[in-house]
């Protein structure tokens, strides 16, 4: 049971922090340019087949930093030459190109890998168990997944809170019309911006693509989930989607993992009727619903406080 | 007082304004009518019976985003309770043997429609925009997830089935045949076109177009902008509850797709597509995308990329859909200056039909090595067979692709300057729209 | 190739006639685009070369053989309308096989066509969907299956299980939805009976396709100190589920029922499971039987990938067997000659097309994977590894009774 616990809350840190490397992405992006970033969980699942493409040419490690790399700059031209255009046709087509443009993207990565599993690897330098809780080894490419992300997160704070060009992104997220008036090249910030975005995606896809399955339904997979935890951790705000990852990561690691159902719960005192017409709902286990809990969170935050956890910002 | 009212108030239509109107009603009828004598194989009925569910479905949509502004992602939910409930109907019914005929099953859909909008409208319609749009996300994600784990309800992933002949007969009509459906289909598509279009004619309908374009000033006229956005929402979870019903009807089965995401997803393309900004748009995007969907696949095996495409290229280049393309011609035809503009829409055509062409080669070709490298590379696509392994075939490609490209770019820039000079001679005359 | 009849699906919508019949046209409906179009292509290729072996022989009944492919992405209603559109082709004989919920979907469409449209009859071959009510409540006339179902697999493999007597602790991990429920349900049924004395360590659904990583569930089963595990899973269900189990070490033997699709070799390589893994099947590549290996040799020569589906060469063949039989394609007469029809099935041995329930009965296999000796012809997925047969299970022990009651066409 501790060892079932430990191993949950490790594993939940870990998925936390990888959905957080995503949701800052989408949070910078979505408080300097206005629009929800759709395809942002496509970016995650080109960084994924970028890394493993790159990984049977040079290897895992330069795979590390080239793909991101890419995924940026495809990021940043999407921006350029889509995004901007699109801008003055007003907030709705703007979230209808991204949405457009995740569909895109999923097709053509299925047209140029197919649509079964891609077989990346775990590096050998890496393929070890790290430590063992009680009899369950725990593997040390996790452990680097967890430094990974730790490691990005702390240079993210970092460069956001020490750098000139962080304190100007800090600026536009709260006044973005004051920085232009200022000098400042938005234009150009808004591009950065939106690379850098898309490059996080794009390492939290290197990160897991090894651990997790690299297929091209991966973004269909994550991405709701993602939507949920910035709505939930706050428009606009990064800490609260760094807490809103962890709270979700955690949460779905150990919804799997419980078996209770209010029949358990009840018992014998279960009223007769529960088993007939409410048998759905009063036999179903916490497991069962685990891929549904994340949304009920989402609409209950939204009903009883729309800002999100730490919000500052309506829309 | 009567006079402020003579000089500014409408006048009353014309006669002639009227027919046309009227008109236009009648003559739709009865293009419904006789529409199975002109094509009347199994596959026509039941392409023409998906358009009308699709129609109905798209206009329904269409009073969230075009006359509301609200960008919902989730609207199936209510198409598919709709159908669940009426599949579940139509098996009470028969099994019980109560008289209620076919015809007016899909009311119930209606209802259940208007239920559940009604239940989860309140909360959902707090904030409009993208928050709204989040909302709509997240409840349909939930509903569509909670499916397949109430098993009674949904039935899994089979979902439930019924049988429509069961049911009592409608002046001999046990509707078997798809000739039959087709006719039920038709009928409830007119009746709610024209309860849809009546609604915006309200003052309702104009107060849903007023929070579309400025929430603020509709509270200080003194309407509550949220139940407004309250009122839109129930009708049009009303009306995708009648289309989920004749879905329902007509494929005998409901299951958890009916909710998903996919089917919201459809629903916010044809709309978009046919044009948000007028009535007439998601039908005209209903009866393209419908027939798209059902005969690119048989063309090609990446009809998705197509769509997204084609998706991508509406919103960058022609945000106002079909429609809004044909409207801005509008002034146009009423100017005299149409003919000015035709035939450099024709010089346009040509190079923006040969980078198309180029384009589909390229990516027909991209496809036919990644999906079969070993096989036969004389493949089709479009009707068209060529060669994939041929360097010819690529050269051709990469030609007419960046030749396409250079040449229609400088044929737009003289067609967009053709088109200022006849719109001007139209605003001359006193045509603005 | 696979883009024919374009023009033949375009204009009958908009109302052609049916083409004339110099052919047998089969309608192929199946994914071809989407999640589930890797698993349609095999099959399309398996159904293209099976169609070429038959018009080399002359075809049946001198008419060449068509495989006319339909998309159904997966879908239940949009497999209703490609349906229709093989009927508007002048398909009488359709055949699906990925997903149950379409099957369902489609026996009941055919039946219901079959009883609205008398002389218009099509037939509806199911070479993949194994749910047990598609031969039972939901069976009828115009449905054939050639896949043995989940209930009948599990009955093949609980056989073989009770002459195994290392086998003292059982945990079932399956996917939740109705496959998942029947392969749960009926492992339990069939042990209870045959082996009370195996303990049924676990019992666990967990969401379809929807979990990233199964340390939790491997956490469980190694906590419960089972020895061996039976699971439906496929897919990325089965290739994750073999990886946390490589990453925890965890030594059980796993008992299958899709181990060898698409993605699960290459899983089982890769978590190092070396004969560890089983599956139920009515055929694998290295059995031995001499035509089905030249066949095999062919197929890879042709397209690349293993022959996934030895049951569609069984119901490819009875179909032109019964033709021939009932010297005629009316689908009528080709269902009277083929229901209670005995036939040489592909890997060796006799199969029978039961008439009560229209489910057929074949030879079983119980076969390991991993690596292989000189007697194993064949690897897998480009891994080295291959299958070995580790049991045999004749048709007489794979047979259960049926509550199927059809209503016959007079």
């Amino acid at each position: 049971m501790l060892e079932l616990i430990i191993i949950s809350t490790l594993n939940g840190i870990l998925f936390g922090m990888l959905l957080f490397l995503m949701a800052s992405g989408l949070t910078l992006i979505f408080s300097m340019l206005g629009v929800l970033n759709f395809a942002h969980a496509s970016f995650y699942m080109l960084g994924a087949f970028f890394g493993f493409q790159i990984s049977r040419w040079l290897g895992f490690w330069p795979a590390l930093f080239i793909a991101p790399l890419l995924a940026g700059a495809l990021g940043a031209a999407v921006e350029r030459f889509g995004l901007r255009r699109v801008h003055r046709n007003g907030h709705v087509a703007e979230l209808l190109f991204t949405f457009g443009l995740a569909f895109v993207i999923e097709e053509i990565v299925q047209i140029i890998w197919g649509k079964s599993p891609v077989d990346f690897r775990i590096p050998s330098s890496l393929d070890f168990p790290a430590f063992q809780i009680f009899s369950t080894n725990y593997p040390a490419y996790k452990m680097f997944m967890l430094l990974a992300s730790i490691t990005i997160f702390v240079g993210l704070l970092l460069v956001l809170t020490k750098s000139r060009v962080g304190l100007i992104v800090q600026a536009a997220l709260t006044h973005p019309h004051m920085v232009g008036h200022l000098g400042h090249n938005v234009e150009r910030i808004f591009m950065l911006v939106f690379g850098v975005g898309t490059a996080l995606a794009a390492i939290a896809g290197v990160i897991a693509g090894p651990a997790l399955v690299t297929q091209s339904n991966m973004a269909a997979l994550l991405g709701p989930i993602l939507f949920v935890v910035v709505v939930v951790g706050g428009l606009g705000s990064l800490p609260g989607a760094f807490v809103a990852s962890l709270l979700i990561g955690l949460i779905q690691t150990f919804a799997v993992s419980i078996n209770g159902s209010l029949a358990e719960a009840f018992g014998p005192l279960s009223p007769a009727y529960a088993h007939t017409w409410l048998a759905d709902i009063w036999d179903v286990t916490v497991a069962q619903i685990a891929p549904i809990i994340p949304y009920l969170l989402l609409v209950l935050i939204l009903v009883f406080r729309p800002m999100g956890l730490l919000g500052t910002r309506e829309t | 007082m009567s006079e402020l009212t003579t000089s500014v108030a409408p006048p009353y239509p014309p006669l002639s304004e009227k027919l046309r109107f009227y008109g236009l009603w009648v003559a739709a009828a009865l293009i419904l009518l006789i529409l199975p004598k002109v094509f009347g194989s199994g596959g026509a009925l039941t392409t023409f019976s998906l358009i009308g569910i699709s129609i109905i479905f798209s206009l329904s949509y269409n009073i969230l985003l075009g006359q509301t502004g609200m960008l919902s992602f989730g609207h199936a939910v209510y198409y598919g309770l709709g159908g669940f409930l009426v599949i579940h109907s139509i098996n009470l019914i028969g099994a019980n043997k109560l008289p209620i005929p076919l015809p007016f099953v899909p009311l119930i859909g209606g209802l259940t429609g208007l239920f559940f909008a009604a239940l989860l409208g309140w909360v959902s319609t707090k904030r409009s925009g993208t928050a709204f749009a989040m909302i709509s996300l997240g409840v349909a994600e939930l509903i569509a997830s909670s499916a397949l784990i109430l098993r009674t309800f949904f039935g899994g992933e089979a979902g439930i089935s019924a049988n429509r002949t069961k049911l009592f007969r409608f002046f001999a009509w046990n509707f078997g045949p798809q000739i039959q459906i087709y006719y039920l289909i038709a009928a409830w598509t007119l009746l709610a076109v024209i309860a849809m279009y009546a609604l915006t004619r309200t003052p309702l309908g104009r107060m849903c177009n007023a929070v579309r374009d400025n929430p603020e000033r509709v509270r200080f006229v003194g309407y509550n902008p949220h139940v407004i956005r309250y009122l839109a929402f129930c009708f049009a979870g009303f009306f995708a509850g009648i289309a989920g019903a004749l879905a329902a009807i007509n494929f005998e089965i409901a299951n958890a797709a009916y909710l998903g995401a996919l089917q919201s997803g459809a629903v916010l393309y044809s709309t978009y597509i046919g044009g948000v900004g007028y009535f007439i748009g998601p039908i005209v995007g209903a009866i393209f995308v419908t027939l798209l969907s059902l005969n690119l696949s048989d063309m090609t095996s990446v009809w998705q990329l197509y769509f997204g495409l084609i998706f991508i290229a509406v919103v960058t280049f022609a945000p106002g859909g079909i429609t809004g393309l044909l409207m801005m011609h509008r002034p146009l035809i009423k100017g005299g200056s149409l003919g000015r503009v035709l035939p450099y829409y024709a010089i346009a055509f040509v190079p923006t039909l040969a980078m198309i062409v180029g384009l589909v080669l390229a990516i027909e070709t991209i496809v036919h090595y990644s999906l079969n490298p070993s096989g036969d590379p004389n493949i089709r696509a479009f009707g068209i067979g060529f060669n994939a392994s041929s360097p010819i075939v690529w050269l051709i490609a990469l030609v007419l692709i960046i030749a396409g490209f250079f040449i229609a770019r400088r044929t737009w820039s003289w067609l967009a300057h053709v088109w200022d000079e006849a719109l001007t001679t139209a605003r001359d005359k006193g045509y603005h729209t | 190739m696979r883009h024919w009849m374009i023009i033949a699906a375009f204009l009958p919508i908009l109302g052609g006639t049916a083409f004339a019949q110099e052919s047998v046209k089969i309608g192929y409906i199946d994914p071809l685009s989407g999640g589930g179009a890797s698993v349609g292509e095999t099959g399309l290729k398996t159904f293209q070369f099976l169609a070429d072996e038959l018009n080399a022989k002359g075809g049946v009944l001198g008419k060449k053989v068509e495989i006319v492919p339909f998309d159904n992405k997966t879908n239940p209603q949009e497999s209703l309308i490609q349906a229709q559109k093989a009927i508007d082709a002048g398909v009488r004989y359709i055949t699906q096989g990925n997903g149950s919920s379409v099957a369902g979907a489609l026996t009941d469409f055919v039946t219901k066509h079959n009883e609205r449209n008398p002389g218009d009859e099509l037939l509806y071959f199911n070479y993949a969907a194994v749910d047990p009510a598609l031969t039972n409540e939901k069976c009828s006339f115009w449905h054939f299956r050639w896949d043995a179902n989940s209930d009948i697999k599990m009955e093949a493999l609980t056989n073989y299980m009770k002459g195994q007597s290392s086998i003292k602790k059982l945990y079932l991990i399956n996917q939740d939805y109705s496959f998942g429920e029947s392969v749960r349900s009926a492992a339990k049924a069939m042990l209870k009976a045959k082996r009370p004395d195996i303990e049924i360590v676990g019992d666990e659904m967990h969401p379809l396709l929807k979990i990233t990583d199964f340390a939790p569930y491997i956490a469980k089963i190694k906590a419960s100190g089972a020895d061996s595990v039976i699971t439906g899973n496929w897919g990325q269900d089965f290739a994750l589920l073999l990886k946390a189990a490589a990453d925890a070490g965890l030594k059980v033997n796993w008992y299958t029922y899709y181990a060898g699709g698409p993605g699960g070799p290459t899983a089982i390589k890769q978590a190092n499971l070396n004969h560890q893994v089983f599956q139920i099947a009515e055929g694998i590549p290295n059995i031995g039987y001499p035509s089905a290996e030249a066949f095999e040799k062919a197929f890879r020569a042709k397209y690349d990938i293993s022959l996934f589906y030895p049951r569609a060469v069984n119901q490819m063949r009875m179909f032109a067997a019964a033709a021939d039989k009932a010297k005629s394609l009316d689908p009528i007469k080709v269902a009277l000659a083929l229901e209670g029809m005995q036939f040489d099935v592909f890997d060796g041995g006799k199969g029978f097309m039961r008439k009560d329930d229209h489910q057929f009965f074949q030879p079983m296999y119980i076969a390991s994977f991993g690596d292989r000796t000189e007697k194993e012809l064949f690897d897998e997925e480009k891994t080295g590894w291959g299958w070995r047969v580790a049991a045999k299970i004749d048709t007489e022990q794979t047979i259960l009774p049926t509550t199927c009651k059809m209503e016959r066409p007079n």
